[in-house]
């Protein structure tokens, strides 16, 4: 019985085998030897040739079955080339070129039965444009539209009749419309026409198509191609630009995350954290040992391991805030300079603490399912994990301002900040409010770090490359106001962008830091500073 | 009047320090050709050129201090001033270098032939001349901290913002410099020198020439820092630490005492810039990281700043600490130095200076005079204020 089976699945097996080793050749049909081949053929061999030209799929095989099966095909006795003859003109098959034979040429017609001419006409349209896979019908229409030639526009009309896929049908039309716009004999209204199709439907190419068109066409077309072109690239600029404001706002709201703690800090309490972004780094570290400890325990909720790690990564990075707090820089009120000197000495130490139990290396977070992978939105390619940290940045920054304008807590963090001494003689406890001003702040900076987790190298060294582009989208954005941050984030994040293609990353980010440094001369307290006594020094 | 100046400027305490480095700077050489190698009291040449790194440090910390410590401008931008005196100078030792580069090419250095360019680019020019190159040292640093101040003065822009926008430069810098098409040889700086002179760069004798040159350059900064804070305009810089509104009220031009303070500063710490770079043989863009400005700060704070030989003892000390650190325990280098600002700001907020005269100063000053609030504790007294609420009737915090 075994055997048998055996016996059988070998057989199968030597009878697919040859099958799928012709196909293999199929790819690789030398179409001028085969096309050449044509001449000397018998009838059955002709039959022979015809299906391998067929299943090539190659477009400029078309016109040589097409003038085969017309019977415009001929064989040059003397050379021993096959040409295409149509009245006078001598063409070559697969060129189109014109070709010169000599005064000795010797043409005969290559002869077909009725048989043949069924199965060329069954090739021709079973070829690419007749085929069930839509993907082939849609490359074998962008065939068409690369080289459109006036042969093959009933091929074209018939294959767009067929059409079920509106995208294919799309290509197909402006292949169509290629075709007659470059024809010599189509009257001008059909080529007018053809110039909106071939805008709808031949995408990215079809400011090239419609430029290369320009130079030959009819002085009546030219007007509607021009304007078509200039329409296209309007939009094309467009679409450029909207890019841009995406990639822009997309670096924005990474700043934004990452100076929106700084802010409040910084507004609030007049301290410069340059520990901040190692507050941001242990977030981003809290992050990595929340996936640890799940995957090892519970691997089920690995996909929930981000959403997990914000409030732990809050938790642990506010209360190293408060305890920072209230062990360094309560002492060192009134004296923001040297708040910042201790702060960046703390950062050192931070930095050094993380290296030395994790090592220097960068660690992995691993995406959630949800996170990875990208869509494309109307052409613009709009990544998953972008998409999130800017949905997550403004969920972010309206809690803080729900925080601030809504609840007890944001009441005395802005008496604070307006009148220290009044508030205190009011009743608040401002030695707590600072505590818990500084705890948010570097909760915050924590909520960062788990969305950098995302997109960024998880090393002692992340938060550093955070804490200038912050202490700038603060200073811009001016002191004591989140919109100001909001703003100054996202004109930041896309001016950085915009800058980008003139003047490349590097040298746009040191323009930005220019104009951020001519910026503050014009207004010292940024672009919103709040107004009062209390402000002015 | 310049005589007056400096009759004033050399009181007790500046001649002593003048004197000390102006021995060291005798003494360290002798020690170094006439003691043979072995026998007590010789200095060994690397030790010359490191002794020669921490006085190019020490000009620059108080280069920092005449601004931070006297005029109350933090400036986090230090090290750019630094690196471009170091650059000017890095270029003229590459000029000199001629055709013993890697690829022999008599006009163009190593990374242009490697980059593939053509010609010289114009700000090349004339730094195969020695004294061009020392002009461009004084002249560069100068020149962008006078447009730099300038305008950031002129707007009023004060405390943190200043120190940020200063960062902010040197970021920028730093960014500039690391690539390639700005022609100053990119991520890897330039290095590889060999003549300054005439004289080779490695040689014992050049060596040693370097380490005197810095400690005279660092006895004649003392000099004219002395001369400046002991001038009229220092104790207006020092009124401007203070009570800037109330300097201003009174009468004199605030931005243009710092504008000056500011100017001159950057002129010192790129000379520093320029003595360094032939000791250690390599300047690259790393010399613009923030970190290293901050770490400036640190140095003279350490020391004591408001006084001209805190800056010195703080960037010698520290930077003895960070060598033996990176020797012999390398990890806990960042935990000391971190440790150290934290300390220093917290509790030794004048610096070891400072210690020193309260434990021995005391004792003798006690009886006659109750001694005057200090910037650092007036500014305690009134903790967390924003002094401006009540228009800065008291002494103003030193920022």
């Amino acid at each position: 019985m075994l055997t048998q089976i055996l016996r059988l699945a070998l057989l199968t097996l030597s009878l697919l085998l040859p099958t799928q080793m012709v196909r293999a050749q199929d790819a690789a049909v030398d179409i001028p030897a085969q096309v050449t081949a044509l001449g000397e053929a018998s009838l059955r061999e002709l039959g022979a040739i015809v299906t391998t030209l067929a299943s090539t799929g190659d477009p400029s095989v078309v016109p040589v079955l097409t003038a085969l099966g017309e019977g415009n095909l001929y064989l040059d006795e003397t050379s021993g080339a096959v040409v295409i003859q149509r009245g006078s003109s001598i063409t070559d098959p697969l060129t189109g070129e014109a070709v010169d034979l000599g005064a000795d040429a010797d043409l005969s017609r290559i002869r077909v039965n009725n048989g043949l001419r069924r199965d060329i006409s069954a090739a021709l349209s079973g070829m690419t444009l007749m085929s069930d896979n839509p993907g082939t019908r849609l490359s074998a229409a962008q065939g068409f539209l690369a080289k459109p030639d006036a042969a093959n526009l009933p091929l074209l009309d018939e294959a767009i009749a067929a059409e079920t896929e509106a995208n294919v049908r799309s290509a197909m039309q402006a292949a169509r419309a290629v075709t007659i716009l470059t024809s010599e004999d189509a009257s001008v209204e059909d080529k007018n026409a053809a110039v909106p199709q071939i805008v709808s439907g031949a995408g990215r190419n079809a400011i090239t198509i419609l430029t290369g068109a320009l130079a030959n066409a009819p002085d009546e077309v030219k007007p509607t191609i021009q304007s078509a072109i200039s329409g296209l690239e309007q939009g094309r600029a467009v679409w450029g630009a909207l890019q841009n404001v995406w990639f822009g706002v997309s670096l924005g709201s990474v700043l934004l995350l990452a100076a929106i703690g700084l802010a409040i800090t910084f507004g609030v309490m007049g301290v410069i954290n340059m520990a901040h972004g190692e507050m941001v780094m242990l977030g981003a570290y809290t992050t990595f040992l929340v996936q640890l400890v799940i995957r090892q325990n519970f691997p089920g909720l690995l996909d929930y391991s981000l959403l997990i790690a914000l409030p732990v990564a809050f938790l642990v990075t506010g209360a190293i805030g408060v305890g920072i707090e209230r062990g360094i820089i309560r002492w060192l009120y009134g004296r923001p300079l040297e708040t910042l000197l201790a702060t960046w000495g703390l950062s050192l130490i931070l930095q050094q603490t993380v290296r030395s139990i994790f090592g220097p290396t960068n660690q992995m977070v691993i995406a959630p399912t949800w996170m990875s992978g990208s869509t494309d939105f109307f052409g613009l390619a709009i990544t998953y994990n972008r998409f999130w940290i800017v949905i997550f940045a403004l969920i972010v920054f309206f809690m803080l301002l729900l925080i601030l304008n809504r609840t007890p807590l944001g009441l005395q963090m802005r008496a604070v900040t307006q009148n220290r001494r009044m508030a205190s003689a009011m009743g608040i406890r401002t030695p707590f409010v600072d505590a818990m001003t500084f705890g948010l702040g570097s909760g915050i900076a924590g909520l960062a770090g788990v969305a950098l987790t995302q997109i960024d190298n998880i090393s002692p060294n992340l938060g550093q490359n955070y804490i200038i582009d912050s202490f700038m989208v603060v200073v811009f954005g001016g002191v004591g106001n989140l919109w100001g941050t909001f703003v100054g984030a996202l004109t930041l994040g896309v001016a950085n962008k915009f800058l980008e293609p003139y003047a490349g990353a590097v040298l746009g980010k040191i323009l930005i830091l220019v104009l951020i440094i001519l910026f503050i001369q014009r207004r010292p307290r940024g672009l919103f500073a709040l107004k009062g006594r209390a402000i002015e020094q | 009047m310049l005589t007056q100046a400096l009759f004033r400027a050399l009181d007790k305490k500046a001649v002593w320090v003048i004197g000390i480095f102006l021995a060291v700077a005798v003494l360290v050489p002798m020690a170094n050709l006439l003691i043979p190698p072995g026998q007590f009291g010789h200095v060994p040449t690397y030790l010359v050129s490191l002794l020669g790194k921490y006085l190019s440090y020490a000009i620059l910390a108080l280069a920092l201090d005449l601004v931070w410590g006297y005029c109350g401008i933090l400036s986090l931008g230090h090290s750019a001033f630094f690196a471009l005196g170091g650059y000017a100078m890095g270029m003229y030792l590459m000029r000199q270098i001629g055709t013993r580069g890697v690829y022999g090419n008599p006009t163009l250095p190593d990374f242009m032939v490697f980059l593939n360019w053509k010609e010289l680019p114009w700000y090349w020019m004339g730094f195969d001349n020695f004294w061009f190159a020392m002009a461009m040292v004084v002249l560069v640093p100068g020149l962008l901290a006078f447009i730099f101040g300038f305008f950031a003065f002129r707007s009023r822009v004060t405390g943190v913002y200043l120190s940020i926008i200063t960062q902010a430069m040197t970021f920028a810098l730093l960014l500039a410099f690391f690539r390639n098409d700005m022609g100053f040889g990119g991520n890897n700086g330039l290095t590889d020198f060999k003549d300054i002179l005439g004289a080779p760069v490695q040689a014992q004798s050049t060596r040693v020439i370097l380490f005197a040159a810095t400690a005279i350059a660092l006895a004649l900064s003392v000099l004219v820092c002395s001369m400046i804070v002991n001038s009229k305009l220092g104790k207006v810089m020092v009124a401007v630490r203070d009570a800037e509104s109330r300097t201003r009220f009174i009468g004199y031009r605030v931005e243009y005492v710092k504008l000056f303070a500011f100017t001159v500063s950057a002129i010192m710490a790129g000379i520093a810039g320029a003595l360094y770079v032939p000791q250690v043989g390599i300047i690259n863009p790393g010399e613009f990281e923030p970190g290293n400005s901050i770490e400036v700060v640190i140095w003279t704070a350490v020391g004591g700043r408001g006084t001209l030989i805190g800056p010195i003892i703080g960037a010698i000390v520290v930077n003895l600490g960070k060598s033996w650190f990176t020797s012999a325990l390398p990890e806990f280098w960042l935990f000391a130095l971190g440790a150290l600002f934290i300390f220093v700001t917290l509790f030794l907020p004048k610096g070891i200076v400072g210690l020193w005269k309260q434990i021995f100063g005391a004792r003798r000053k006690k009886a006659e005079e109750p001694a005057a609030p200090t910037p650092a504790q007036s500014a305690d007294i009134e903790r967390g204020e924003d002094p401006s609420t009540f228009d800065s009737v008291q002494p103003r915090p030193a920022e």
